[in-house]
Parts: C-alpha cells; sequence; structure tokens
C-alpha cells in the first residue's frame, strides 16, 4: 500500500501537479488574455457604494 | 428568503435541545460547563431570530438591492474585541515568562501560563484574524461579485457560530480541555461544530460568487476562496478523533506516533499558509488597491503568484518535523519547498508594494497605506526568514528556541496585525460612510507605537533565541554539556523584560485604534464632516434582469 502510493506520487502525481500548474500558467500568461486581466486590475476601483459619486 | 431563517433556527434547534440533552448526562465538569453555556447561547440565539422574524411583518431583509454590510460591521466590532482580549493575554503571559513568582498564583488554576499561552494564540489566530477574515470576505465577495451575499440568514449563522466556536474553544482552554495539537486545541464537539460553521462559510461564499454579475472572479477571491476550501480539509483530518464518551470532553485521535506528528504539523503549517497568509493576501489584493486608488501591479503576476502558492505551500509542514521520527526523505521534501516558496511569497509582496506605482506620496500622506505597506515588509522578511529555519542545519539552532517565536511574531504582530488594521480602519471608515477616520494623528501614534513595539519584540527575542540556542549546544573540554537548563533561563531575563515592553507598546497602540474606531463610527472629529442622514437607501445594485 505505502509502496504503491509514494510510487504513484512521485512519477505520476509530480507530473500531474506540474501539468495543472503549467495549465494555470498557461492560461496567466495567454497574449488574449491580455486586455481582460488590465480590466480585472481595475475592478476595486470601480466597485460603487451606496452614496459614493 | 423565509427558507434560510427556518433551516438556521432548525439547525441551532437541533444543537439547543442536543446540548441540554449532553449538559443532564455530563460525565465530567467541564463537558457540563459547555454543555450549558452551549445551550444558553444558542437558546438566546433562538429566542433572538424568533422575535427578529416576528417583526418583520412581510418585508423582505435581504433586499437583493443592498449589500449586506451590518454583518461586516459586526465582524469589525467582534475583530477589534478579540485582537484587544488576544494582545492583552499575550502581554499577562510575557509578564509571566519574565517574573514567574509575580505572576503565578498557585489557587487559582485557570491563570497558569500552560492554560493562558493557547488562549492567546486562539484569540489573536483564530478570534482576532478570523473575525477579520470572515468580515473582509463578505464585504470583498459583495463587491467584486456586485451581488448580495447569498444564503438570507446563512452568513449570520457563519458569524455568530463561528464566535460561538471561539467562547467553548477560549473557555475550555481555560478550564484545561485541550486535545495538546497546536493551533487544534480544542476538543471534538467544539471541531464537530465548527465543522458545520465552516461548511455554511464555503456555501455561502460559493452562492455569491455562483450569483455574481461580473463575468471575471477577481483574485481577491480565489485567495478567500483557497483560504476555506484548504482550511476545512486541514481541520477535518487533523482532528479525526474518537470521543471518550459522546457526553465527556475527552477524545483520542486516531492517528498515532509520527503519523500523528505529521498530521499535526501539516496542518499546523497550512493554518499559517492558508488562514494566516493566502486570507489576508485577500485582503491585500483588495483593500491596497481601493485605499491608495492604484490598480493591482500586475494581474498577470497575481494568478502566478496564487497558483504557485498553492501548490507548494501545502508540501512545507515537514519542516517542523526536522531530526524526528520522520523519514528523512519527508524532511527533506518539506524543507525544499520551502525554499521554493520564497519566490511567490516575494512575488506577492513585490506585487503589493508596486500597486503603490504612482501614488508613492501616500505613504507620507496617508498612514493607513503606510500601514498596510509596513506589513508586506513584514511579510517579505517572515518569507525569507521562514525558508532560512526550514534548512536542516539552520533549524539545528533555531528549533525549540526563542528565535522561532521571534519569527513567528515578525510574522503575526508585522504582517497580519498591520494588514488587518489597515483594513479595520478602511472598513470602518467606509461602512459608516465618513469622509475620514476621526482622528489622522491618532492613526500615526498607532503605527508607531506598534512598530517601534515589533523591533523591540522581535530583536529580543533574536538575541535571546540565538544565546539559547548557541548555549544548548556548548559542550565543555571534558565532552559534558557547558550549562544548565536554568543557565539558559536565566540568560534571557534581559530580553523577556524588553519583549514584554514590546508587546504593551503593541498592545497600547490597539487600544488607541480601538478608541480611534469608535468615534469614526460615533462621526466626531475629522469623521464629521458632512451633513448626518437617513441612512442612504439608493440601492447599490441594478435589479436582476
Amino acid at each position: 500500500m505505502y509502496e504503491t502510493l509514494s510510487h504513484f506520487a512521485q512519477t505520476w502525481g509530480l507530473a500531474l501537479f506540474v501539468a495543472m500548474f503549467a495549465v494555470a500558467l498557461v492560461y496567466a500568461l495567454w497574449p488574449t488574455n491580455k486586455t481582460k486581466f488590465r480590466e480585472a486590475a481595475y475592478l476595486p476601483l470601480e466597485d460603487k457604494d451606496p452614496g459614493d459619486e | 428568503m423565509a427558507g434560510s431563517i427556518a433551516g438556521v433556527a432548525t439547525l441551532v434547534g437541533i444543537a439547543c435541545l442536543g446540548s441540554l440533552l449532553i449538559a443532564a448526562n455530563a460525565i465530567d465538569p467541564m463537558m457540563e460547563a459547555h454543555a450549558w453555556i452551549f445551550f444558553f447561547l444558542t437558546a438566546f440565539a433562538l429566542l433572538s431570530i424568533g422575535i427578529w422574524a416576528g417583526g418583520l411583518t412581510g418585508r423582505n431583509p435581504f433586499d437583493e438591492s443592498f449589500y449586506e454590510d451590518t454583518i461586516v460591521k459586526f465582524g469589525v466590532a467582534a475583530a477589534m474585541f478579540w485582537g484587544i482580549a488576544g494582545f492583552l493575554v499575550g502581554v499577562i503571559i510575557a509578564l509571566q515568562l519574565t517574573w514567574p513568582n509575580i505572576f503565578y498564583f498557585p489557587d487559582l488554576g485557570w491563570t497558569n501560563f500552560g492554560r493562558l499561552r493557547p488562549l492567546h494564540t486562539s484569540a489573536v489566530i483564530f478570534a482576532f484574524g478570523g473575525n477579520v477574515l470572515i468580515a473582509t470576505s463578505f464585504y470583498v465577495v459583495q463587491r467584486t461579485s456586485r451581488t448580495r451575499i447569498a444564503g438570507g440568514l446563512w452568513p449570520w449563522f457563519v458569524f455568530w457560530g463561528y464566535n460561538l466556536f471561539i467562547v467553548i474553544a477560549g473557555t475550555g482552554y481555560l478550564m484545561g480541555v485541550t486535545q495538546s495539537k497546536e493551533y487544534a486545541e480544542p476538543e471534538w464537539y467544539a471541531d464537530l461544530w465548527l465543522t458545520i460553521v465552516w461548511v455554511a462559510y464555503l456555501l455561502v461564499f460559493l452562492g455569491t460568487l455562483w450569483k455574481r454579475k461580473e463575468p471575471h472572479i477577481y483574485v481577491a477571491n480565489w485567495f478567500y476562496l483557497s483560504f476555506i476550501v484548504t482550511i476545512a480539509m486541514l481541520h477535518i483530518v487533523n482532528n479525526l478523533s474518537i470521543p471518550v464518551n459522546l457526553s465527556g470532553s475527552k477524545s483520542y485521535q486516531l492517528f498515532s506516533g509520527v503519523q500523528d506528528a505529521l498530521t499535526q504539523w501539516w496542518y499546523g503549517h497550512n493554518a499559517v499558509g492558508f488562514f494566516l497568509t493566502t486570507g489576508f493576501l485577500a485582503i491585500m489584493y483588495y483593500f491596497i488597491p481601493k485605499r491608495a486608488q492604484r490598480p493591482v501591479y500586475s494581474y498577470r503576476l497575481s494568478i502566478v503568484h496564487f497558483w504557485s502558492l498553492i501548490f507548494i505551500y501545502i508540501w512545507a509542514g515537514p519542516h517542523h518535523l526536522h531530526y524526528t521520527a520522520l523519514p528523512q526523505w519527508a524532511q527533506t521534501l518539506g524543507m525544499t519547498f520551502s525554499i521554493m516558496l520564497w519566490m511567490p511569497s516575494w512575488g506577492g509582496m513585490i506585487n503589493g508594494v508596486m500597486t503603490l506605482s504612482g501614488a508613492w506620496d501616500k505613504l507620507r500622506t496617508d498612514p493607513v497605506v503606510r500601514m498596510m505597506v509596513v506589513s508586506l515588509a513584514f511579510y517579505g522578511m517572515s518569507t525569507f526568514e521562514g525558508p532560512l529555519m526550514s534548512v536542516r542545519a539552520v533549524n539545528a539552532l533555531s528549533h525549540y528556541t526563542e528565535w522561532g517565536i521571534a519569527h513567528v511574531h515578525s510574522g503575526s504582530l508585522g504582517w497580519v496585525g498591520f494588514i488587518s488594521f489597515g483594513a479595520l480602519y478602511c472598513l470602518t471608515q467606509w461602512l459608516w460612510k465618513r469622509p475620514a477616520l476621526y482622528s489622522k494623528s491618532l492613526v500615526e501614534w498607532h503605527f508607531w507605537l506598534a512598530t517601534i513595539g515589533i523591533v523591540f519584540y522581535i530583536v529580543a527575542l533574536y538575541f535571546a533565541g540565538i544565546i539559547e540556542g548557541l548555549m544548548w549546544r556548548a559542550y565543555n573540554e571534558y565532552g559534558f554539556l557547558e550549562y544548565s537548563f536554568i543557565e539558559t533561563v536565566d540568560a534571557k531575563h534581559i530580553n523577556y523584560m524588553i519583549r514584554t515592553v514590546g508587546g504593551g507598546l503593541y498592545l497600547t497602540g490597539a487600544l488607541i485604534m480601538a478608541y480611534n474606531l469608535v468615534r469614526t463610527a460615533l462621526g466626531h472629529g475629522e469623521a464629521a464632516d458632512v451633513a448626518v442622514t437617513e441612512p442612504n437607501r439608493t440601492p447599490a445594485l441594478q435589479p436582476a434582469e
């Protein structure tokens, strides 16, 4: 049990996590997402409360 | 609307009846006391819900065109209250360590250092920090999703249920109820209650994201979500235990030996990672841009920051178990991941600090902004120091010494404390709709007292820790230990005094802050510029299409 689990963790588990992280990285750096993220950076500044002008 | 009220009332009612049953059959006095506390508080809650719901007379208390801000106001008040309580207990136990003969009361067992120390750690981390996180998360998720918080009465259940857990945990420590796990001392019944509360918290948060009107989920919400999800997982796994009796306070852990130790420090370090780090990074990503009126420096970096932090943090726990029965490879794994953690930590810190680009003057003019930026400086310091201390050879010197205490206080007082204070100043001003805080110069006083307090605290304990560590490993020419244990204690006496002064300064700063916040909420001083009008009932949100 221990051998099987640690073998999986050290091979396919590791590969899976690296792949998942790579997907996140690609998403963050994908050129067409650039404008979307630029707008998102302003998100906290645009929310208005009742009474705010 | 009525559904959530009935749901909360049913759950609280079951808890109320269950605690009455346990109170009647309790097999130890601690369980009996806790069951009665639980019974009376839940009965009081039921009564309050009944009276409040009866007075509604058809009015919808969960009007979708408004944000739910009252709960955030309660959260601000609770955080300030628990913060002062926790800092005060910290100063008391610092005095006990410095002058153990004066502050030792053999007839009052509950004042013993061993009882008060977990009260201090839980009060500052879970009571103060937890309330800051719940309050800010409710504030931020509503505004960045442009929708009212989901779940009707359930967010209130989360707030009061969480604070009930705090009361049970805190009174338990004083009575000596503990399962002896660092940061997870509360016994099985408190753990079960917190699990229910936490699942409700997760569902409320997810429900709000689900009905958001803003297509993009803002990065702060990702950080909050990782905090909520991971704490649920850590809490459940680390508290797997079998109660001896369903009417007794004692339980036994499912795991034993090194498995239990590793589970504990997987929990313990990720409590630092996902409670004290990602939760407060969420605060950074909302409150610094908002207060400085500048966009996030690099939104792309914030995404990389998020994913790299959570992918790496979860593996760092074994560095707490160097030179133990834990297999060497697991220790090395913990150490390696801790060193890798330096990169996302500093990436995030740089992203926060650089958000001030184009508004650097605010460091000089706005002490609240300065407080939040100094918190990032402490974050950078302690996330550099942490990887250093996780290296096995460094750990050989630092572990079990005051260096560890210095390290966690540079992180908690400096990073968590200052970013929380910044958020609480902002929230009080914004929620009570004041043009400014009651007194800016009192914020300056708070800032400088607290900063000098931290410097006193950490420098004294760095000295104490390194002296102590070196004395423990000193051998004489015959190969015997050079110093007896009491000599190593005596060597840090002066440092203990300085630490106590530092803690006292920090507490004084927090008291000044509480005074300032109360006067701000009341609209005194600089907070009084605009004419006081009726609560503004202009809809904040577009009606749902």
